[in-house]
C-alpha cells in the first residue's frame, strides 16, 4: 500500500494520528449504519414481496373482470359509463425518514362525495361493478406498494453507496494512514539515532585529541 | 415544485379500468410514445403506475427514477396478465443491497 506523500515531521505525525482516529471511528459508525440499514431493508423487502404478490393477484383478477365486462357490452357503452368518474382521488404526499434516507409516504385524502358507480346499473353488467369495487379497495394497497417499493429502491441504493464508503475507509484510507504513520515514526527514530551517534563520534574525537 | 396525483400508463385495455376509480389514465401504444409520456408525467405526478409490458420496454428510463423519492414508478400487471417484471425489480433490489439473492432462491429449492 502506497504511503501518503508527506514530510516526516512531528507535526505531520500528530496530524496523521488524529486523522487515523477519525477514520477508524467513522469506519465503525458507517459499518454499524450499514448493518442497521440491511436489517431495515430486509423488513421492507419482505413486506414489498408480500404486497406485490397480493396486489398482482388481485389486480389481475379485477382487470380480467373488467375485460369480461367490456366483452359483454359494446365499447361505447363502457366508455360512456366510465367517461366521467364520480370520484376523484386526492393524494397527500410527504417524506419519511428511514435511516436518513428520505422516502415518500402517501395518504389518500377522503374522496369527497361522489358515487363510485357513475353510470346506470341498467346499461352495464355486474362484472363492471365488481371490478370497479375491487379496484377501488385495491387502491390503498397499490399505494402502500408504491411506498414500500420506493423505500426498498432507495434503501438498496443507499446501502450500496454506504458499502463503498466503508470499503474505501477500510481498505484504502486506514491502511494508507497507518503506513504513513509507521514511515514517519521510523524516520524520526532514525534521525534521533543518527543524532546520538554523531554526538558520540564528536565526543570520542575530542577525547582522542 | 408540487407534485400530486396518480397517473396510470399502459395499453388501452388495461388502463381504462383505472379511470373509473378516479385516477388519471394515459393510454399509450409503442415504446416511443410511452417513453415520452412517462418523461412528461414524471414532472407533475407523484405516483405513476406503469403496466409491466410497457415498463419492460422503457426500463432504462425507469432506472433513472429509482434513486429519487419522487416520482414513484410502480410496474403493475396488465389485463393480459402478469409477466413477472415487478418481481424482478424486487430481486434486483435484494441483489444490489445484500450482494446475493436471499429472498427468492429459498423457494426455488
Amino acid at each position: 500500500m502506497a504511503k501518503l506523500n508527506v514530510n516526516p515531521t512531528r507535526m505531520e505525525l500528530r496530524r496523521l494520528k488524529t486523522r487515523l482516529k477519525t477514520a477508524t471511528r467513522g469506519h465503525k459508525l458507517l459499518k454499524d449504519k450499514s448493518d442497521e440499514m440491511i436489517r431495515q431493508f430486509m423488513l421492507y423487502i419482505r413486506e414489498n414481496k408480500r404486497l406485490r404478490e397480493e396486489v398482482e393477484g388481485e389486480l389481475s383478477q379485477a382487470l380480467k373482470e373488467f375485460m369480461l365486462a367490456r366483452a359483454v357490452s359494446s365499447d361505447s357503452v363502457i366508455e360512456e359509463a366510465i367517461a366521467m368518474p364520480g370520484v376523484k382521488v386526492e393524494l397527500k404526499t410527504s417524506e419519511k425518514n428511514v435511516m436518513s434516507v428520505g422516502v415518500p409516504e402517501f395518504e389518500i385524502a377522503e374522496q369527497e362525495g361522489g358515487d363510485l358507480y357513475p353510470y346506470s346499473f341498467a346499461s352495464v353488467t355486474s362484472e363492471l361493478d365488481n371490478s370497479i369495487s375491487t379496484l377501488s379497495t385495491l387502491l390503498a394497497k397499490l399505494l402502500k406498494l408504491a411506498e414500500v417499493e420506493k423505500t426498498c429502491n432507495m434503501l438498496a441504493d443507499e446501502i450500496e453507496k454506504n458499502r463503498r464508503r466503508v470499503n474505501a475507509l477500510e481498505y484504502v484510507m486506514i491502511p494508507q494512514l497507518e503506513e504513513t504513520i509507521k514511515y514517519i515514526t521510523m524516520k524520526l527514530d532514525e534521525n534521533e539515532r543518527s543524532a546520538t551517534i554523531r554526538l558520540m563520534k564528536v565526543k570520542s574525537m575530542i577525547e582522542n585529541r | 415544485m408540487v407534485r400530486e396525483g396518480i397517473a396510470v400508463v399502459g395499453d388501452k385495455d388495461s388502463v381504462l379500468a383505472f379511470k373509473a376509480i378516479g385516477l388519471d389514465v394515459f393510454p399509450v401504444e409503442g415504446e416511443m410514445e410511452a417513453r415520452e409520456k412517462v418523461k412528461n408525467l414524471a414532472r407533475t405526478y407523484s405516483v405513476i403506475f406503469v403496466t409491466e409490458q410497457i415498463a419492460e420496454q422503457i426500463s432504462s428510463l425507469l432506472m433513472r427514477y429509482k434513486a429519487r423519492p419522487y416520482p414513484v414508478v410502480v410496474p403493475i400487471p396488465s389485463a393480459e396478465g402478469n409477466s413477472g417484471f415487478g418481481m424482478k425489480g424486487i430481486k434486483a433490489d435484494v441483489e444490489k443491497a445484500i450482494g446475493a439473492d436471499i429472498l427468492f432462491d429459498r423457494e426455488d429449492n
